[in-house]
């Protein structure tokens, strides 16, 4: 039979009418839309138990508690965790974004020896044997040659058992050269122990202040423990304490306080002094406590009538006199005022003398170690380990000075000057460091300068990474042996900054490791014990684990059930119980050194003619600015004004941009004495004429696309300007230019 | 005019309705060859034929893809050994949560050592529980990720038996091949045995018409709760939108985001 035309148009029409009595048809329709929601691509997070895991955020020093919430092993949601003494629920942006720094891709899974150049990026594995034996021979050949003293340690903290084990190493190996990431902690360490005779850290009585006077501080742009400080601003926006913001541009907390005065760029000790004239002038000081418990107030008295007159620091500032009379009028007033200082962050010191003046304005009011005010807080002593015996190598070493300057005979009660480091390298024809170690910090990103340092890294022989991501400075070590994340570690983390309360946070891991990485504190223990004979002695401890279990001892079982121990005892300290200066008084005028809070300027750098601006930069909460950078859902927060693309504005005040002819949106060359980049122009009302601002947290080389080669890292504009009285770093600005790109 | 109505007149009496467009020639063959009209409606049933036997028998079977599960499994025996039946092993989690598919963690108080000669239970130890590894079951039941079920809500809060949605699993004393649909990457047992759709019992099928059988029936009870089927709440919108303050239900939010809509269980 011959199928036909017709035939076979038939056959078709049949197929068509029985396939629509079919299941085929419906059928495929419902799979076809449920399989194009199932594209394979698509993440889809796995089922299983949920669980939560109380546990510590190191990312700053904040000491925030985090509840971590699990599905079966792994981590799906950062929280802040309720009850605790710091946080209570709340979470910052950094912290919330804390699981892509667990699971980015930036981290670094396995020990790495550079291969090529240094900064160039070649990398081959090791194992954790050969990593750590390396090690232990350099080390071993430098003590041998009686050439200890020249290993140094950089680390973030210089607070836990994890920073002190490596100034036990340090120690018991024979050198002095622990130091610390500078901070706004350095300036008031100092403070407290020149006006108050004490080794302590600033605590701030925040919540029971009714009065702040704050400058330049970013109470919400991450000074001091952002998640109590953003609290503690809320709880005062509803008890209507006066919050008065000085700086010269108009920040968040600025634009959130309740005045804003703008001042000339640092000045700010001026001010203070000025305020200082009209309390005392007026007798609105706290004659009590002026009276029976400080020392040196009449040689201060007379520095501040003779010199600090409202008339005379209007001059300096660019504030009215009418201004400062009223505003230390208020001051003076309320009942517990509370002045503080330390620009944005806090992450840089500030001069000394600023930093006296703001605390000898405290004085003044008499709000020292009372309700209110300021306290000098101990650290918690539970860090007691047996007395490290040294050989004579170490004894030896550790008679030579350190190379960052910090307790010579120049700078007596400084601790760290990490900020002198580079310059102290970069002097001598040789390095005087041959062996470096990096723990939780970014020196090549975070310190200013960043030509500078980068210099003097490469200078030195062997840097050691200890970072869990491929950051700056570990782009420029020899070797990296990646750390475990707070997420998978255990740490102690004592008193958060500026909290009054003694509280000690104890991480621990949430999930296990992912990566071949290996605890630093184990890998210290591992290096002493390769060293053997003292340095090995002065370890006892198999582990890191064993070590940190036993030094907290009978605090060890609160701390991993609540993930934290704060003590409920807590008893202000009294003004009964005297300062502990020789005198045994609150000194204006340090004995020893005969120094008093006044006004030195500080002089930037940079010739006025060649460089008519000046760039000052600024910090928010939403970019990060210490050893972490910023994880991608944090820096998609970023505004456009502040970040398009790859370009980062400068903010410029509409007024000295039309007189320059610039406008709005346009490429410009920033240069300074120390760098140039190119950037936008974004016009901005709240920043005060002949000022540029940038911020801080960008321009990262290192790290994902999310976050390198965005914007400009505004260390490799400027420089350091060493403050005379301690060392510290007191740039607070350089002179800075726009020319056409 | 005349030559299309001749033409009309021709092919009608050829095709008795068939296509309409031939000319004579061909018409004039296929009346030599085929005889009037026969063939064609032959043809006809043939296409309907080969596409029903296509529909109902062939594509079923190549739709689905079949897998033996890693192991076996008794639940009859299980059930006869444990104390609180199903709940032994697929328990409420403390929060809440449905456990599924039991872990090892569950199995190993019994199977640390190998029970017996059976291949499977020598599988089950060697390979996975003396491995610490978790055994890939392969889920009768599982879901599109963007469904959200509630076990919980089911069981406890309106008191329902496992049997009325997974069947009589629990006396099964060996597990049925599972059958892998091609194209979603989902079992069988959702759509149903029957490719037709047609179900007999409660269980047989999973989607959501089938949970909206269920809810329908019970919306007396329902209506209690304010949980209304997805069917019903899609017309009472219907309804509000054609005829505004008609509808019983009153007057809604959105069909999709307000309380008890298509986003309690599509996620």
């Amino acid at each position: 039979m011959k199928i036909g035309r017709r035939g076979f148009l038939s056959f078709v029409i049949g197929g068509a009418a029985g396939t629509a009595l079919s299941p085929l048809p419906w059928k495929l329709t419902d799979d076809s839309s449920i399989w194009t929601q199932m594209w394979p691509w698509t993440p889809v997070p796995k089922d299983g138990e949920a669980s939560c895991v109380n546990s510590v955020c190191t990312l700053c020093s904040g000491g925030c508690g985090i509840t971590v919430r699990k599905i079966e092993d792994r981590a799906v949601k950062i929280e802040g965790m309720k009850g605790h003494p710091v946080n209570n629920g709340g979470a910052c942006l950094l912290g919330l974004s804390g699981l892509q720094l667990l699971y980015g891709p930036t981290r670094i899974k396995s020990p790495l020896k550079r291969t090529g150049k240094r900064g160039q990026g070649g990398w081959e594995k090791i194992s954790w044997k050969e990593a750590v034996s390396e090690i232990v021979e350099k080390l071993g050949n430098l003590r041998s040659k009686g050439q200890s003293h020249t290993v140094g340690f950089v680390s973030g903290s210089d607070r836990g058992t994890l920073p002190r084990l490596f100034e036990r190493f340090l120690t018991a190996y024979g050198s002095p050269n622990l130091m610390r990431m500078p901070s706004v902690r350095d300036s008031y360490e100092l403070t407290l122990r020149m006006m108050q005779g004490v080794q302590a850290l600033p605590g701030f009585d925040f919540e029971n202040a009714d009065f702040i006077l704050s400058f330049g501080s970013g109470i919400i742009d991450g000074w001091g423990s952002p998640v109590r400080m953003f609290r503690a601003n809320s709880a005062w926006q509803n008890d209507n304490v006066k919050v008065i913001q000085i700086e010269p541009r108009l920040s968040n907390t600025a634009a959130k306080s309740s005045k804003w005065i703008p001042i000339n760029p640092g000045t700010e000790t001026a001010l203070v002094m000025g305020l200082a004239h009209v309390i005392i002038k007026e007798y609105l000081y706290d004659t009590g406590f002026i009276l029976n418990y400080t020392k040196g107030f009449e040689d201060w008295k007379r520095l501040v009538l003779d010199n600090y007159s409202p008339d005379s620091v209007a001059a300096m500032t660019g504030i009215d006199s009418g201004t400062i009379a009223i505003l230390a009028r208020s001051f003076a007033k309320a009942s517990r005022p509370l002045a503080i200082c330390g620009r944005g962050d806090g992450s840089s010191s500030v001069g000394l003398k600023e930093c006296m003046a703001v605390h000898a304005l405290n004085a003044l009011v008499g709000n020292v170690n009372k309700k209110g005010g300021v306290w000098a807080v101990s650290d918690t002593d539970y860090i007691r380990w047996p007395e490290i015996e040294m050989d004579a190598k170490a004894a030896a070493g550790m008679q030579h000075e350190r190379l960052d300057g910090a307790g010579s005979k120049k700078y007596l009660f400084s601790r760290y000057l990490m900020n002198r480091l580079p310059e102290a390298v970069n002097s001598g024809e040789q390095s005087p460091l041959q062996a470096l170690f990096v723990s939780g910090a970014n020196p090549l990103y975070t310190l200013p300068d960043t030509k500078l340092t980068e210099k003097a890294f490469d200078k030195i022989p062997f840097v050691v990474s200890f970072s869990s991501y491929m950051d700056e400075t570990a782009q420029h070590a020899d070797l990296i042996l990646p750390n475990h994340v707070f997420l998978e570690r255990y740490e102690d983390v004592p008193a958060p900054v500026g909290l009054i309360q003694p509280v000690i946070g104890l991480a621990k891991p949430v999930v296990e490791p992912q990566f071949n990485t290996r605890h630093v504190g184990d890998v210290i223990i591992q290096m002493a014990k390769g060293l053997g004979g003292s340095v090995a002695d002065a370890f006892p401890w198999d582990n890191y684990y064993s070590c940190l279990k036993e030094t907290l001892n009978d605090k060890w079982e609160t701390l991993v059930e609540k993930g934290f121990w704060s003590d409920t005892e807590l008893m202000s300290p009294t003004l009964e119980s005297p300062f502990d200066t020789v005198s045994g008084k609150f000194e204006f005028v340090n004995p020893d050194t005969g120094s008093m809070p006044q006004f030195k300027p500080v002089s930037i750098e940079g010739d006025e003619r060649l460089y008519p601006l000046v760039l000052i930069p600024y910090d928010t909460i939403r970019l990060a600015n210490s050893y972490i950078g910023d994880p991608p859902f944090a820096i998609k927060t970023v505004e456009d004004t502040v970040l398009k693309g790859k370009h980062v504005f400068v903010e410029i005040n509409p007024k000295t941009a039309r007189s320059a002819g610039i406008h709005e949106g346009q490429r410009i060359l920033l240069s300074t004495p120390k760098g140039k980049a190119e950037v936008k122009i974004h016009f901005f009302e709240g920043i005060m004429p002949g000022i540029i601002a940038l911020p801080r947290g960008l321009g990262h080389t290192a790290y994902d696309d999310y976050l390198a080669g965005k914007g400009v890292n505004f260390n490799t504009l400027i420089g350091t300007v060493e403050d005379p009285d301690s060392g510290m770093d007191a740039a607070w600005g350089i002179r800075a230019k726009l020319s056409n790109v | 005019m005349s030559t299309l109505d001749d033409h009309t007149k021709e092919i009608s009496e050829d095709t008795s309705g068939g296509a309409a467009s031939a000319k004579s020639p061909d018409a004039k063959m296929e009346k030599q060859d085929n005889g009037p009209g026969g063939p064609i409606i032959l043809f006809f049933i043939l296409g309907v034929f080969a596409s029903l036997i296509m529909g109902w028998i062939i594509f079923p079977k190549l739709l689905y893809s079949q897998k033996k599960q890693p192991i076996d499994f008794n639940h009859a025996f299980h059930v006869a050994e444990v104390e609180n039946g199903c709940e032994s092993c697929h328990f409420f989690r403390k929060d809440g949560t449905f456990s599924g598919a039991p872990k090892l963690e569950q199995c190993i108080d019994c199977h640390e050592e190998i029970q017996g000669v059976d291949p499977d239970e020598i599988k089950f130890v060697e390979e996975y529980v003396s491995k610490e590894r978790e055994v890939p079951w392969l889920i009768y039941s599982k879901q599109p990720d963007c469904v959200f079920f509630s076990h919980v809500a089911h069981i406890k809060g309106a008191d329902m038996d496992c049997v009325t949605c997974h069947g009589h699993i629990g006396e099964s004393e060996s597990l049925k091949i599972y059958e892998e649909n091609r194209i979603t990457g989902y079992s069988r047992d959702i759509w149903g045995k029957s490719i037709g759709g047609f179900k007999k019992n409660t269980w047989d099928r999973m989607k959501m018409d089938d949970c909206a059988d269920c809810h329908q029936k019970y919306s007396a009870n329902i209506e209690k709760t304010g949980v209304k089927t997805p069917t019903k709440r899609l017309v009472d919108h219907m309804i509000e939108v054609v005829s505004p303050g008609s509808s019983i239900s009153g007057k809604g939010d959105s069909v999709q985001t307000e309380r008890d809509a298509c986003f309690v269980c599509h996620k």
